[in-house]
């Protein structure tokens, strides 16, 4: 199985998927710079975090333009799983490939530290290896993370079951005590219509060993494994 | 043709950095200050022959790139070109 990982400039946390893909679940990983227009016939595409183009105008807004991210686009409307980590979420939403848009975190301070999200929803390559209301601890780093969708289109997103992680306190309760940036309906992480597609900000690939402070990213990136080798999930 | 656009975030949409400018004031003593909304401008130079022309050249791009419409909202001027030689000699 091979894992893409796109390098935009200014990423940062693309050795971080790199890691924890390669030498923690053992599978190919590769890097695609962000002006190649090939995904090298991956299997898995990571949009990883960072600061792409310095985080100039907008997160996420300059990268979008990158010539892999018609590539990343097409394969996301094939079916392939796409996932989008911080930086990679914020990318993923101004591409328009996830819907709503990021605001300043409320605190007005980049938040960097473990916070804990729920598990929504299983049926999606990125939660399959994990139970419903499973709590997870992840950490955030971030000063735009706080998520915004006009009314509607939150509605729907809660309709179609497409918000996957929701900030919560340790034992699992969705509160405001558990939101670290101010994201409407404390949501962490979305998916989407067709769930092959998902954002979050905190980062799986950032704790996948004990000696980086918790394994808990394991859950989210051995449900991709366990999707895509069963065929749940695939571009074509 | 100089084109200004100005980008703020939607009167719907919290802003935590209006909000943190705001206390800021408060704080030191501007309590005629109300509510303040930050923002971004931009100053563009456009080859165009129309302030019509230059108008439309830029609100594309402020819808395309310069504005997230998801959550901003984006306001146009142009200066009037001067007449050739006008103010001349003065």
């Amino acid at each position: 199985m091979k894992f893409a990982i796109v390098e935009f400039p200014g990423s940062n946390c693309d050795h971080d998927a790199y890691h924890a893909v390669k030498h923690v679940l053992g599978h190919d990983a590769e890097f695609v710079w962000h002006k190649d227009t090939g995904l090298r016939g991956a299997d898995v595409v990571v949009l990883p975090g960072g600061f792409s183009y310095g985080d100039y105008l907008r997160t996420g807004a300059i990268a979008r333009f990158s010539p892999i991210m018609r590539a990343v686009s097409e394969f996301a409307a094939a079916g392939g799983p796409v996932i989008g980590i911080c930086n990679g979420f914020q990318v993923l939403l101004e591409a328009g490939l996830l819907p709503g848009a990021m605001l300043r975190n409320r605190s007005v301070k980049f938040q960097c530290e473990f916070v804990h999200v729920r598990v929504e929803h299983t049926d999606t390559p990125f939660t399959a290896a994990c139970s419903p209301g499973q709590v997870l601890r992840l950490p955030i780093a971030h000063g735009e993370g706080n998520y915004y969708a006009e009314p509607d289109v939150l509605e729907r997103l809660e309709r179609q079951r497409q918000v996957i992680f929701r900030y919560a306190t340790p034992d699992g309760a969705v509160t405001d005590a558990g939101n670290p940036n101010g994201s409407i309906n404390n949501i962490a992480g979305i998916c989407s219509e067709k769930r092959n597609v998902l954002g979050l900000m905190p980062h799986p690939e950032r704790a996948c060993e004990a000696a980086l402070g918790g394994a808990d990213g394991l859950y989210v990136l051995e449900s991709i494994v366990k999707s895509v080798s069963s065929g749940a999930v695939m571009a074509g | 043709m100089r084109v200004r656009v100005y980008v703020t975030l939607k009167p719907s949409v919290f802003d935590p950095q209006g909000k943190t400018v705001t206390d800021a004031l408060h704080s030191l003593g501007y309590g005629a200050v109300g509510d303040v909304r930050q923002g971004k401008f931009f100053e563009l130079e456009v080859q165009a022959a129309t302030i019509d022309e230059a108008k439309q050249i830029a609100s594309e791009a402020a819808r395309t790139v310069l504005a997230n419409p998801v959550i901003e909202t984006f306001r146009i001027e142009v200066d009037t070109p001067v007449a050739a030689g006008a103010g001349a000699g003065l």
